[in-house]
């Protein structure tokens, strides 16, 4: 038992962290929102020398070969600078997605290219009425001559818009809710057919609708055998939802950082609010929540990739119920510790209140978290 | 980052295992298991099984005849122990003045105290709460007049544990009335035999006598029985509150009482089905059980940075309220989870080995009967040891420093 990072893993934390403090300011993060695309190549490529985008790629792709610690070690930085840039979607969730497939020629180019960050994919998997149901898959993928005809609609795919390929799941047999009969697709973005109904989230990422209309692929388009993809799918979701906790926890603590700045400077009443003994007991919870989030991150990060499937949502669920409760709290309480200013686009604090109510979201809330851990313990 | 235990650390899981086996006897286990009070001697007996085994000295160091165990070894010893039923360690002696002695006693005192302390043979109690100095110790005034070769006692102490059972109990007292509140105060061991000390009960919402008044009349303490200096008892009194904290959170406890939760859910009955397979209650437990586990690994990261640095910050408070609430809520749901049978307040129902009227039909299930007095009785936690409020001055001053 033992919570230290590697030297590596707190090497590569010191490393984003100190890119991101010196190149990826407040203000650098309001214009990238504010602009077309939403996300920068500048600093895509930053990201791409430090290291960041192949962290999870193989080695033998150019990769680092690196895992979930790793992840951990860095996505706290990526959310307390509130990175639009497609890390989680494209480096942590689709490369997990990419992996199994690596010696498929097409899935390996693309697993190269990712991690010098010359290419971007995203997995474009839930569908509107999927809700947080993992096997709610209808777009579907007929046989059409030596390919695929595909034909579906997909919903908030995180960061489509600046991907290349994206990576779809479509039945190729069964009904929505069945675990088997799910295949997955590598469609390049300008495809005909596909058409982006393009958007920005409540925080200021990106996100669109993904509309498949007639989409022709080769047979060489599809990952892995037909009908079997789903368990790689979730693989890759557990992942990602580990990063997203670690991500959250990075938002967390950069709000308890600025509440505390905040009260020690406020004056009221000829002092500064921090000597308030309800504000001070406010805090004190905050920063409770927020250490219990921390703990659970870890979970997470150490459970994502365990091979009992069981075990490893359990976990996860776990995790995710407390650092949705824990965001809500700190995210709320910041705004109302900040008073009138909490509630104002100048300070940042209202972005990461905005970053941290969309995480409780992703990958399914504290409620459904909660439902689930529930029926896994009674199972 | 790992979270399992080390080899050496299973190993010594392993052991602790066997000796509980071996030596924890089922008529205690029963009762710890089944939520009923031990008494004196059954303390004292399980302390005896301790001593004889090396670990009397719980927390202790080799060169005063502990086991020498880090903190992972003793967090795995109390998860263990809770897990299989063991007695809860009363902590006046062992944890609280035994380090105070080794740190400012003098070697005459350690040898006087610490073995029987080990061995079972003393208990300790503790006189620091007055009627009118709680959270706000250093406010105490009970009074220790220098007399040649003694000081002379007088005043009341409260909330005193378990005292009607002790032999000693080490108290504060104040010495000099001139002097600021901090630094008038004297560190005393005290005999409870002494003349003039007189103990009575205070009996509290769940019926049970746990805690005492002790009042002090001219009772006459050799100054040979002073820690340290005269006036710099607050700085031992300090030093014995900030020792072991690490276990605070009482997970092996929570764990237990977590299990025993469920057992009861899954046998009571709602609408024909097992209670535990109700969606309000499972996601209930379901969240204690989140909320153990986050904390769980709260202590654990808290044990693994000790091994690299002692704690020093908020972590120990952050243990104390979550570990609390979450103990207060599994009481809470325990009581709920027998309906009406939560109702039927009978003392004698709450003796181990108490036998219905067997030709009449069971008055609710056995396990019943204790539930509502261990609700009201754990109210107590987010109380002593200093408040949960205090907890969280504590961590705003250490975090906000204001």
């Amino acid at each position: 038992m033992n919570f230290e990072f590697s030297d590596e893993q707190r090497q590569l934390h010191d490393a984003v962290e100190r890119y991101l403090s010196e190149q990826y300011g407040f203000e650098r993060f309001q214009s990238i929102k504010g602009s077309a695309a939403g996300w920068d190549r500048t600093v895509w490529r930053g990201l791409a020398d430090l290291g960041v985008l192949a962290i999870t790629v193989p080695v033998e792709l150019g990769g680092l070969g690196f895992g979930p610690l790793e992840t951990l070690a860095m996505m706290g930085d990526c959310g307390r600078s509130l990175l639009l840039e497609p890390v989680l979607s494209s480096a942590v969730i689709a490369t997990a997605v990419l992996r199994p497939f690596a010696d498929q020629t097409h899935a390996g180019e693309l697993l190269a290219g990712m991690a010098t960050g010359e290419k971007i994919a995203v997995l474009a998997h839930f569908e509107s009425g999927a809700r947080f149901e993992s096997q709610f898959v209808t777009t579907r993928a007929r046989r059409s001559g030596e390919g695929y005809r595909l034909d579906g609609h997909k919903g908030v795919v995180m960061h489509a818009g600046a991907a290349d390929t994206l990576l779809v799941s479509a039945r190729t047999a069964g009904e929505a809710g069945d675990a088997r009969g799910v295949s997955l697709f590598l469609v390049p973005r300008a495809e005909p057919g596909v058409v982006l109904d393009v958007y920005p989230t409540v925080d200021g990422q990106r996100a669109a609708d993904v509309y498949l209309q007639g989409v022709e692929l080769p047979a060489a388009g599809r990952l892995g055998p037909e009908g079997e993809a789903l368990t790689a799918v979730e693989a890759a979701l557990d992942i990602g939802l580990a990063a997203l906790c670690a991500d959250a926890v990075g938002v967390m603590q950069a709000m308890v950082d600025a509440t505390v700045e905040y009260v020690r400077v406020r004056q009221q009443f000829g002092q500064p609010i921090g000597r308030f003994q309800a504000l001070q007991h406010r805090i004190a919870d905050m920063l409770i929540h927020l250490e219990q989030a921390r703990s659970m991150s870890y979970l997470a990060a150490l459970r994502c990739t365990a091979p009992d499937v069981g075990e490893r949502r359990r976990a996860l669920s776990a995790a995710k119920a407390v650092i949705g409760q824990a965001g809500r709290f700190v995210g709320q309480q910041s705004v109302q510790l900040h008073g009138g200013m909490g509630m104002t686009d100048e300070l940042k604090v209202s972005h990461l209140f905005k970053r941290l109510s969309a995480a409780q979201i992703m990958f399914g809330d504290s409620d459904a978290h909660l439902q689930r851990y529930a029926a896994l313990s009674q199972a | 980052m790992r979270l399992e235990f080390t080899d050496e650390e299973q190993a010594f899981r392993e052991e602790v295992r066997t000796f509980l086996r071996e030596k924890l006897s089922s008529d205690i286990s029963d009762k710890v298991l089944n939520g009923y009070e031990l008494g004196r001697e059954e303390h004292l007996l399980w302390q005896r099984r301790l001593h004889e085994r090396g670990w009397g000295g719980m927390g202790w160091p080799v060169e005063f005849g502990g086991p020498g165990w880090n903190s992972v070894q003793q967090y795995i010893f109390e998860e263990e122990s809770a897990l299989a039923g063991g007695p809860r360690l009363i902590p006046f002696g062992t944890k609280m003045v035994a380090p105070v002695i080794m740190a400012f006693g003098s070697v005459a005192q350690q040898q006087r105290f610490l073995p029987k302390i080990s061995a079972g043979d003393e208990w300790w109690c503790q006189g620091y709460s007055e009627p009118g100095a709680g959270s706000d110790l250093a406010s105490l005034k009970t009074r220790g007049v220098r007399d040649g070769d003694y000081y002379v006692v007088d005043g009341q102490k409260t909330w005193n544990t378990l005292g009607q059972y002790a032999d000693w109990i080490f108290c504060l007292v104040r010495t000099d009335s001139q002097a600021k509140q901090q630094s008038g105060i004297t560190f005393l061991l005290i005999d409870m035999k002494s003349p003039g000390i007189t103990v009575r009960p205070i009996m509290l919402l769940d019926g049970g006598h746990e805690v005492n008044e002790v009042w002090f009349e001219n009772v006459r303490v050799p100054v040979e029985n002073r820690i340290g200096e005269e006036n710099r008892g607050w700085t031992y009194a300090k030093f014995l509150l900030g020792h072991e904290r690490t276990n605070i959170a009482g997970i092996g406890i929570a764990k237990r009482e977590l299990a025993r939760l469920k057992r009861i859910a899954a046998r009571e009955r709602q609408h024909g089905r097992p209670l535990i397979e109700d969606p309000l209650f499972a996601v209930q437990i379901a969240q204690i059980e989140i909320d153990l586990w986050a904390l769980e690994i709260t202590n654990l990261r808290v044990l693994s940075a000790e091994r690299v640095s002692p704690a020093a910050g908020p972590e120990a408070s952050i243990l104390k309220i979550r570990g609390t609430e979450i103990h207060q809520s599994i009481s809470e749901l325990l009581m709920r989870a027998v309906g009406p049978y939560a109702l039927p307040f009978r003392r004698e129902a709450m003796e181990a080995g108490w036998q219905f009227d067997p030709t009449r039909e069971s008055p609710g299930p056995r396990y019943a009967a204790t539930l509502a007095a261990a609700y009201f009785n754990q109210r107590k936690l987010s109380i002593f040891g200093g408040t949960n409020e205090i907890q969280k001055n504590i961590i705003s001053k250490m975090i906000i420093g204001l």
